[in-house]
Order: C-alpha cells, then sequence, then structure tokens
C-alpha cells in the first residue's frame, strides 16, 4: 500500500525532531522539508535521508508539481495563519505544531478518532500532550470541578518561542485541560529548570475529586490511559503512585484531590532524551499524521 | 547614590506577600486593613500584597487563598494614605491580565519575579507594566545559586525590558555576606543608571539584616523586609530591626524605629499563628539553599507520610529544584515513604 507522502514546514529543533519519527512511520512518507535559512542543520539532514529540501519557504513547496498530502506546521502560530489557507485551498491536511488553533485541540488518546477528517489540526501545547490524558482519564471516572497542571521542563528545552509567549502556554494549556481534559475549570502552571544536566520533563496533574470517588476504578483509568500514551511515547512513564488526599479548599473546609506525577524522557531522535517536552509534540503530531494519513488511505 | 532626595534606601514590606506562605494563605481583608494601616503610619514607604507565590498563586500546587486576592489588594490601597501599593507575579503562574488588572485597582508598583536564570520569560511582563505607566520592579530568585556575573547578564536582560530596579533576592536565605555584596556590586556594574538594584534577604542562616547592610553598601538602594519577620522560611528580614540598625548607620529609609517596633508587636504579630523562627527545618533551608516557601509544605508532606522533613529538604537541594516546584515535595515524600528504613 503507498504511504501519504508529507511535508514538514520549519526546519527547527521540532521540525527535525518530527523528520526522524516521521522516516520511521508506516503510514506516512515526508517527501519535503522546508526552512528559511540555507545552513540549518535540519535541512541537511533532510537531504541526507532523501528528503528534497529547501530554504526557500512555502512558495517553493506550493509550485511542486505533486503537493503532499499532509503538512505538519512547525513554524510560529503567526506565519502558520498566513500559511494555511493555501495548503487549504489546494486540499493539504495541516497538523499544525504551533499555538495557532485554527482548527481543533487533539490529544491523541482522547480525541483524535473524532477529528480523523478535520483539515486542520492542533496539537495544544508540549504541557497539554503530557497532562491533559491524565485529566481525562480521571474524568472519565468521576466530576472534575477543577484541574491543574505544572508542568516542569529544563531550562535548555524552552526555546525562545516558549519564553517570549509564557503566557499563551498558560492559556492554551488550561484551556485545553477544560476543553479536553473534561474538568469544569482549568489552570496551568509552568516552570523552568536550570539544573545541570539538565532534568527530564515531570508533570504534575491535581484533579478535585468528588465525596464519594472511587479511587481504586481511578487509579486504574490513569494506568490505562499511560499505556495508551506508551503507544507513541515510550518513555511517558509515572514517577509513583498516584496521590489521594483530602487537603484545604482555602475557605476552611476540605476537597478530595487526586495528585499524578508522570515523567516524559523523549526517544532521543534529534533531541536530547530530556526534552520530553518536545519530543511528545513531534511524537503526538506523528500519531496524528498515521492515523490521518490511514484514514485518508482506506478512504472513508 | 540615594534613592532619592528625602531617602537613602527605600524600604519595602512583604509580610502581607511573603508573609502568605507563614499564614497558609488565610490572610482576611481585617487583617490586611490592619497592616497596612499599621505600616503606612509608621513611614513604609511600600507594602507589597499577594498570595505568597503571586498574582494567581492560589492553587493546589501553592494553597488556596482564604479571600481573593483583588480584594486584599483593594483593601489596601484603600487604606494607605501615605504608602504605595505593590503585587508580585511570577510568569508563568501569573498573565499579563493579572498585571492589568491589579493597575486598575490602584497598585501602583509591579514586582515581576523570574529564577535567576530564566529572566527573558519576564519581558513581555515588563513591556506591557511599563506600558500601562506601573512602576517596574524584577526579581531574580534563588540568586546564590548563580555567580555575579550570571546575574548581572540576566539584571541587563529585565533592565532592557524595561524593569527599574533588579533585586538581587536570597529567596533560600543561602547568602553569607560577601555573597550578598559581591552579587549586588556586579549588577550595580552591570546596569549603572539604567536601573536600581535591590535585595531580598531571607533569615535561615540567621544573617538577613547583615546581608542587607552590605548590600547596601554595595549599591543596593532598595530593599525587602517584613515586619515581625512575616514571612516563609525562618522569615524576611525584620523591617523593625533594619530601621533601627539603617538609623544607627545615618541611611535614612523615612520609617519611625519606634512607630514600627510597636507595629510589629501589637498589630502584626497578633495576626501571624505563630512566630518565623530559625527552626530545624528553617535552618536545613539555608544550609541547603532551599526556596523558603518550601517549608510549611514540607512540614505538611512529612506528618502526611511519616517522613523526616529534614530529609524532604536535603532531597529538594540535592535535585536543585527552583521556586514553583512545590509539587515535588509530594512525589519525594511519597518515595521517602517507600524506600525502606535504614538499619
Amino acid at each position: 500500500m503507498s504511504k501519504v507522502t508529507a511535508a514538514i514546514v520549519g526546519s527547527g529543533n521540532i521540525g527535525t525532531d518530527l523528520l526522524y519519527k516521521l522516516l520511521r512511520s508506516d503510514w506516512v512518507e515526508p517527501r519535503y522539508m522546508i526552512g528559511v535559512d540555507p545552513d540549518s542543520k535540519g535541512l541537511a539532514l533532510a537531504r541526507e535521508a532523501g528528503v528534497e529540501a529547501s530554504h526557500e519557504g512555502v512558495d517553493w513547496l506550493m509550485s511542486r508539481a505533486e503537493l503532499p498530502g499532509i503538512v505538519f506546521e512547525a513554524t510560529s502560530a503567526y506565519i502558520h495563519r498566513e500559511h494555511y489557507p493555501r495548503y487549504h485551498d489546494a486540499g493539504i491536511r495541516a497538523v499544525d505544531l504551533t499555538p495557532a488553533a485554527i482548527g481543533p485541540f487533539v490529544i491523541p488518546p482522547v480525541n483524535l478518532v473524532e477529528h480523523l477528517s478535520e483539515p486542520n489540526i492542533n496539537m495544544v501545547t508540549c504541557g497539554g500532550q503530557a497532562t491533559i490524558p491524565m485529566v481525562h482519564a480521571v474524568s472519565r471516572v468521576v466530576d472534575v470541578d477543577y484541574a491543574e497542571i505544572v508542568a516542569t521542563v529544563s531550562s535548555v528545552s524552552a526555546g525562545p518561542g516558549t519564553r517570549q509567549n509564557i503566557d499563551e502556554f498558560t492559556r492554551t494549556t488550561s484551556r485545553g485541560v477544560e476543553v479536553i481534559g473534561g474538568a469544569k475549570r482549568g489552570k496551568a502552571i509552568i516552570v523552568l529548570n536550570p539544573a545541570d544536566p539538565p532534568i527530564i520533563m515531570r508533570d504534575t496533574i491535581f484533579c478535585s475529586l468528588p465525596p464519594d470517588a472511587d479511587r481504586d476504578k481511578i487509579d486504574g483509568s490513569i494506568r490505562q490511559m499511560v499505556e495508551s500514551v506508551q503507544g507513541y511515547v515510550p518513555g511517558y512513564r509515572l514517577r509513583t503512585e498516584p496521590q489521594f488526599d483530602e487537603v484545604a479548599d482555602g475557605t476552611g473546609g476540605t476537597v478530595g484531590r487526586v495528585a499524578v506525577f508522570v515523567e516524559v524522557e523523549g526517544a532521543g531522535d534529534f533531541l536530547p532524551p530530556y526534552a520530553g517536552n518536545l519530543d511528545i509534540m513531534t511524537a503526538a503530531a506523528a500519531k496524528v499524521g498515521d492515523e490521518v494519513a490511514r484514514h485518508l488511505v482506506s478512504g472513508d | 547614590m540615594p534613592y532619592s532626595d528625602t531617602l537613602d534606601v527605600r524600604v519595602t514590606d512583604t509580610s502581607l506577600r511573603d508573609g502568605s506562605h507563614a499564614k497558609r494563605h488565610q490572610f482576611t481583608e481585617g487583617d490586611v486593613r490592619a497592616i497596612v494601616a499599621a505600616l503606612d503610619d509608621s513611614g513604609v514607604p511600600l507594602i507589597e500584597v499577594a498570595h505568597g507565590d503571586g498574582l494567581g498563586g492560589s492553587s493546589f500546587n501553592y494553597g488556596f487563598s482564604k479571600t481573593p486576592e483583588r480584594t486584599l489588594m483593594k483593601a489596601a490601597v484603600e487604606t494607605a494614605r501615605q504608602a504605595r501599593i505593590a503585587a508580585l507575579m511570577l510568569p508563568g503562574v501569573g498573565t499579563k491580565d493579572d498585571i492589568t488588572a491589579v493597575a486598575e485597582l490602584g497598585v501602583e508598583v509591579i514586582r515581576i519575579a523570574t529564577h535567576c536564570t530564566e529572566a527573558d520569560v519576564s519581558e513581555q511582563h515588563f513591556r506591557l507594566a511599563r506600558d500601562i505607566g506601573l512602576e517596574t520592579v524584577g526579581f531574580l530568585m534563588m540568586a546564590h545559586s548563580a555567580s555575579p556575573e550570571v546575574l548581572a547578564g540576566q539584571a541587563r536582560i529585565m533592565a532592557d525590558a524595561g524593569c527599574q530596579c533588579v533585586y538581587v533576592v536570597d529567596s533560600a536565605g543561602a547568602m553569607v555576606l560577601e555573597d550578598a555584596s559581591d552579587r549586588v556590586a556586579a549588577v550595580v556594574t552591570e546596569l549603572g543608571t539604567d536601573a536600581q538594584v535591590g535585595f531580598h534577604g531571607h533569615e535561615n542562616l540567621s544573617l538577613s539584616v547583615a546581608n542587607t547592610v552590605l548590600a547596601i553598601r554595595a549599591g543596593a538602594v532598595q530593599v525587602d523586609g517584613s515586619t515581625r519577620r512575616f514571612g516563609a522560611g525562618a522569615g524576611n528580614t525584620s523591617v523593625e530591626a533594619l530601621a533601627a540598625v539603617l538609623e544607627r548607620l545615618g541611611i535614612r529609609t523615612g520609617i519611625d524605629v519606634l512607630k514600627i517596633i510597636d507595629a510589629a508587636e501589637d498589630v502584626v504579630r497578633p495576626v501571624m499563628d505563630e512566630e518565623c523562627v530559625l527552626d530545624r527545618l528553617a535552618l536545613i533551608m539555608g544550609y541547603a539553599g532551599v526556596y523558603s516557601s518550601f517549608l510549611k509544605h514540607a512540614y505538611r508532606a512529612a506528618e502526611r507520610y511519616g517522613v523526616s522533613g529534614a530529609e524532604i529538604l536535603l532531597e529538594c537541594g540535592r535535585q536543585r529544584l527552583v521556586g514553583g516546584q512545590e509539587d515535588q515535595i509530594i512525589q519525594i515524600a511519597a518515595e521517602l515513604a517507600k524506600a525502606p528504613a535504614p538499619a
């Protein structure tokens, strides 16, 4: 069976790591890689791997005789908003790794199947990919009035995009915790840690619980979801058992809470293993690409 | 160069922000009105009010506030006559929306805090703050963990983004004398007349007043303290002690020493659940370089998991946790509880 062809737009860290993952795909064939810097390491690596690469931007891509079936965009929100109408007019599916959020948020084990026909799919944020599956694992068992996630990433893995737009990370992630995670109210916190050697991405997910919550059932749901994520991010794991508590609610009462501690070790493709925050983005995007390609090939 | 024509240094009282940690974020509007009135009457020029972890800090991770922070800030603004009101925010916890909202309440000074090597996450917030007419202060937290040269470079990033005074912040209370003055001096040299330099100390090694004096001698013109040391860890630099010491040294703060001594005893102490003391865990924070606001979390986790609070904090130091990583305290305690007891 022929694979669906793809282009990666953006030849930085994310785009290049994604290239490695797509080269292993059974469903997607990376055909083009596009950047803007002729000296880009990502473009050189793409050529070595037999992928046509150009620094002449998206104009070059759109002038190819054979256009790709899927574009993975790893540039910036601003640039994706500019590019997307051209992809759309040409009938190219877009998987958006920027915060542009033109299409629906997708967290593969939670809602990918609902969105396989969407022309544009948005990958939320790295913190969202790492934590929203856990919020959903709890909210599919009990009502979650409030969920809060704390993402800690190594300083060296937080690029200028994240740093200059840190509010966008917290806002987008907290919205994803609500919309996809299923919490009535969400909050996201991000912390950068400069320890050397760099720390592996750590995420803590706190969910409020109703008084009669079935802890065993929640624990089981969390473990099941960890396995689902491990299907496309092998380095995703619990650091300790989910912790159940009654904690102060601030106004003199208490509230039930489960705390889930995960770490995300990257596959070490282009990026070092501690950069699990970047790896989970590219791994999730590759997973979306695979499923969209299967869907396109099967023709429904 | 003095802070202004009338003050050699400007003291900021942070008992209603750093004290929020000691109070487990349970301040009431009445607490705020009482303390602001007393500090204002004593001549304290700037009073910081916020959740201990800054705007938007009310959370599972840091502890939920009893009273919405904007209610507390509004009360502070209404109560102060000569003093101005400041708020703290940490990029990654709060957002630009929080800054805009408190500016509308009458908060005049925004203090924006990052870990001491991560200043560039604050640029967007400084720019916004200046655009809307706020006075700006930058906090380089856990400054003991970076060299004077690194701090100077990070201070430059803040100043270029619109920060008017960069603080060397000894969040762990881990600095010993020249640790403070060398860092302040490096930042003063870097910033020149582009921005002022400040110092924020904690009492975890019993050196906060001494470190603050050395910081002033090295060129700091803004310094922090908390009346009655009402703050995180073993508490902050005592404003009343600092005011007395600086008066003896002929350094003008505008604070009436006898009035602030009374305020500490008669107004601030009754709001505190307990004195901030240099007990075992607080001392270990200074010794191991651990973020002061981890103290109450470590006590709680030690009790919940039946493990040693000292071991938790030492592990926090070994893992080089930074401010904001309170969640890891639970994980560390849960792991310690699983480890076999020593033979």
